[in-house]
């Protein structure tokens, strides 16, 4: 086998680990964008504190990761339902104009960004690795037990939510409220109610990413900027509001690190700035990403 | 009605002298002498910014509660004005204009580079001496004569390391790892060439990743196919280190891993836990060798002021005693920062943080051209289940 096979194959594990992590943070940015047309810049906050839970629960408490993990997403559910109930449901009732609760979701990112700061400190957190040992073919792919089980448990989650959204009767109420908000208050749907469950499910994604991936790099109280970014990035690739545009836009950009940071490797920095120059010529191609309705 | 007066008398009294148990130099009033901080405390880089400032506001604290500080005739209180400039150098210009409308005359920070040089032009049109921990060398070389290098510059520390394991060690092969940034980008270039300049074969110095990171794994696997003896994480941040070497040791590499940064061992030990063992860092009056009953004083002053100890502050515990031993040295200085410039050529006092005859003076002739460093020892240390252990220390002249 040549050692070029050895590096692809590898390089296209290492993507679809990346891709499960990060199709998972997008998610829950997308759901909010899709129920109340809502870009939440305090998605990457949200996860920063599930990371903190897991850390506490499971780093500092001693008690099981699976215990922490459903803290995490638990109570990052009852911080979103408080935050769209108190926060954007009343700036929604008030303002039409949309600038207004993208201002509110920016402040609620520096509010959450100083209470991290002030709760947990500035120092890069971590717990100890749910499992030890290394899966190696022949090495030809190599990768930690711990990023299997990570990966499987993230894509348990993604399954998971793709499975409520599709059968059960929230999962159909939200739906119809993100294909026409009007449409489903005529025919009954709670428009209030949903768009809090859709909020609070939105943060759980967020919860239980951050804590499922504390167990692999950790977490600081000032990651939640550029989580935000690269899960923007990911859900204009795949399309704003639309759950499988997310799906796919974290694996097209996990995939896209994997192989840019092989093969650009020899020229220097070029990973990020190809993929950038990418987005930018797709977006002005297909501005309403890969899955996204041009009319909105 | 003079019942309530009494309530209010006492329950004032009984605030004023809580208030004094926490801080008596409150009470002291002595005059205050204000030294400004510029630089990151919010945003991934906090880490380096908050561990300058409450080291700076611990030392002020042990100072003002010993009664304060006399410089000539007068005793001061220190006060730390603080300015977080978010890693911006917009932000930075800002912080040192704050500073120069305070009338504060020395200032710790800028912690980057391009922050650094942003607020150059302010510090020397107001009277300011500032302190960067930031590495271009046009900052301290003449014709700039107001900023003075904070700690050891990676350009010093990394020769004596590499020179260290290519005799101790038999290091041969180096490779070089940078976040894709500019300090850490500049540190990995004067690296490179320190290392070729050593006879070290240098097999890799393009790998790079993003500060957002969440798996170093794809960025890592090209170096750990080539096996180096040497891994350098260049300029790397406290953050990102524990998990770079958590994947490379995963996938299997097996040679040395060092970097030129202050770390902090219980971010190694909960990021990377025994897969850090080895490490090799910078650090300060860091290990119980080879520090005095001052700096232990210093961390429990810390811990106490904020819960928990940073090992970054081990090398940032000195900045605020440097400007505080130079102003005693010629009270004239505290208006007039020609004058601290003039004490600096000949300023020396006991290094009251580290065993041994150091001691603190200026520094800088052989890479700058004048005295515009602080002499901090260069304590290079490895890392071991937990804690560091000291591996060798060395100076900058």
């Amino acid at each position: 086998m040549s050692s070029e096979n050895i590096v692809m194959e590898q390089v296209l594990v290492n993507g679809l680990y990346l891709g499960m992590q990060y199709a998972l943070i997008a998610l829950g940015l997308t759901l909010v964008f899709a129920l109340m047309n809502v870009l939440n810049f305090a998605h990457g906050q949200l996860y920063v504190v599930g990371g903190f839970i897991t850390y506490i629960i499971y780093g500092k408490l001693g008690l099981p990761f699976f215990v922490a993990i459903v803290a995490s997403g638990v109570t990052l559910g009852l911080v979103g339902a408080v935050i769209e109930k108190f926060l954007f449901r009343p700036v929604i009732r008030k303002s039409v104009r949309e600038e207004s609760t993208m201002l509110l979701a920016a402040a609620i990112a520096f509010f959450l960004d100083a209470i991290i700061l002030l709760l947990f400190g500035e120092k890069q957190r971590g717990v100890p690795k749910i499992l030890d040992g290394v899966m190696n073919l022949d090495f030809v792919v190599i990768m930690p037990y711990d990023r299997i089980l990570i990966a499987a448990l993230a894509g348990s989650s993604i399954v998971a939510f793709i499975l409520f959204m599709q059968y059960s009767k929230p999962g159909r109420a939200m739906r119809a409220l993100a294909q026409d908000r009007i449409a489903a208050q005529l025919m009954g749907v709670n428009v209030d109610r949903y768009s809090m469950v859709g909020f609070a499910l939105g943060a759980m994604l967020a919860g239980v990413a951050g804590g499922l991936l504390v167990s692999i790099v950790g977490v600081n109280s000032g990651i939640g900027g550029p989580v935000s970014i690269k899960a923007f990035m990911m859900v204009m690739i795949g399309g704003a509001g639309v759950i499988s545009g997310a799906i796919a836009g974290g694996f097209i950009l996990g995939m896209l690190e994997s192989i840019g940071l092989t093969v650009l490797v020899a020229y220097g920095d070029l990973t990020y700035l190809v993929i950038f120059v990418s987005l930018m010529i797709f977006l002005s191609i297909r501005p309403q990403g890969l899955m996204g309705k041009p009319w909105g | 009605m003079k019942r309530i007066t009494f309530l209010k008398a006492s329950l004032m009294t009984a605030a004023l002298a809580l208030t004094g148990v926490n801080s008596p130099t409150t009470l002291a009033a002595n005059t205050v002498l204000k030294i400004g901080f510029v630089g990151v405390t919010s945003g991934p880089a906090a880490s380096w910014g908050i561990s300058n400032q409450r080291s700076m506001e611990a030392g002020a604290a042990i100072i003002n509660d010993n009664g304060g500080v006399k410089i000539g005739s007068t005793t001061y209180d220190i006060e730390i004005v603080s300015f977080d400039d978010q890693k911006d150098p917009k932000r930075a210009i800002a912080g040192m204009e704050k500073m120069a409308q305070e009338n504060i005359h020395y200032v710790v920070g800028p912690n980057v580079d391009d922050g650094a040089a942003a607020v150059r032009p302010v510090a020397e049109q107001n009277g300011i001496i500032y302190f960067p921990y930031a590495f271009p060398k046009s900052l301290y070389q003449k014709p700039a004569s107001n900023a003075v290098l904070g700690m050891v510059a990676n350009y010093q520390s990394g020769p004596a390391i590499y020179k260290f394991l290519k005799d101790n060690r038999g290091v041969n092969t180096v490779a070089f790892i940078a976040a894709n940034e500019s300090d850490p980008l500049t540190q990995r270039e004067s690296g490179v060439a320190a290392a070729e300049a050593l006879g070290l074969k240098v097999i890799s110095k393009t790998v790079t990743y993003q500060v957002d990171t969440t798996d170093f794994a794809p960025v890592i696997i090209p170096i750990v196919k080539l096996q180096p003896d040497l891994l350098v994480l260049s300029g790397v941040a406290p953050a990102n280190a524990p998990q770079i070497i958590r994947s490379a040791r995963e996938l299997g590499f097996q040679g040395l891993i060092s970097t030129e940064t202050g770390q902090d061992a219980q971010v190694l030990q909960e990021g990377a836990g025994s897969l850090a063992n080895g490490f090799i860092s910078v650090g300060g009056a860091s290990t119980p060798t080879i520090r005095t009953k001052n700096m232990e004083a210093f961390i429990a002053r810390y811990t106490e002021m904020f819960g928990e100890y940073n090992d970054e502050s081990n090398t940032k515990v000195y900045a605020l005693e440097y400007i505080v031993e130079t102003l005693k040295a010629n009270p004239a200085a505290i208006n007039n920062v020609d004058e601290f410039k003039k004490t600096m050529d000949t300023f020396s006092a006991p290094n009251q943080y580290l065993k041994g005859d150091q001691v603190l003076r200026y520094v800088g002739m052989s890479s700058f051209g004048q005295r515009r460093q602080l002499s901090i020892p260069l304590v290079v240390n490895v890392y071991n289940e937990g804690k560091f252990e000291t591996l060798f220390i060395a100076e900058v002249d």
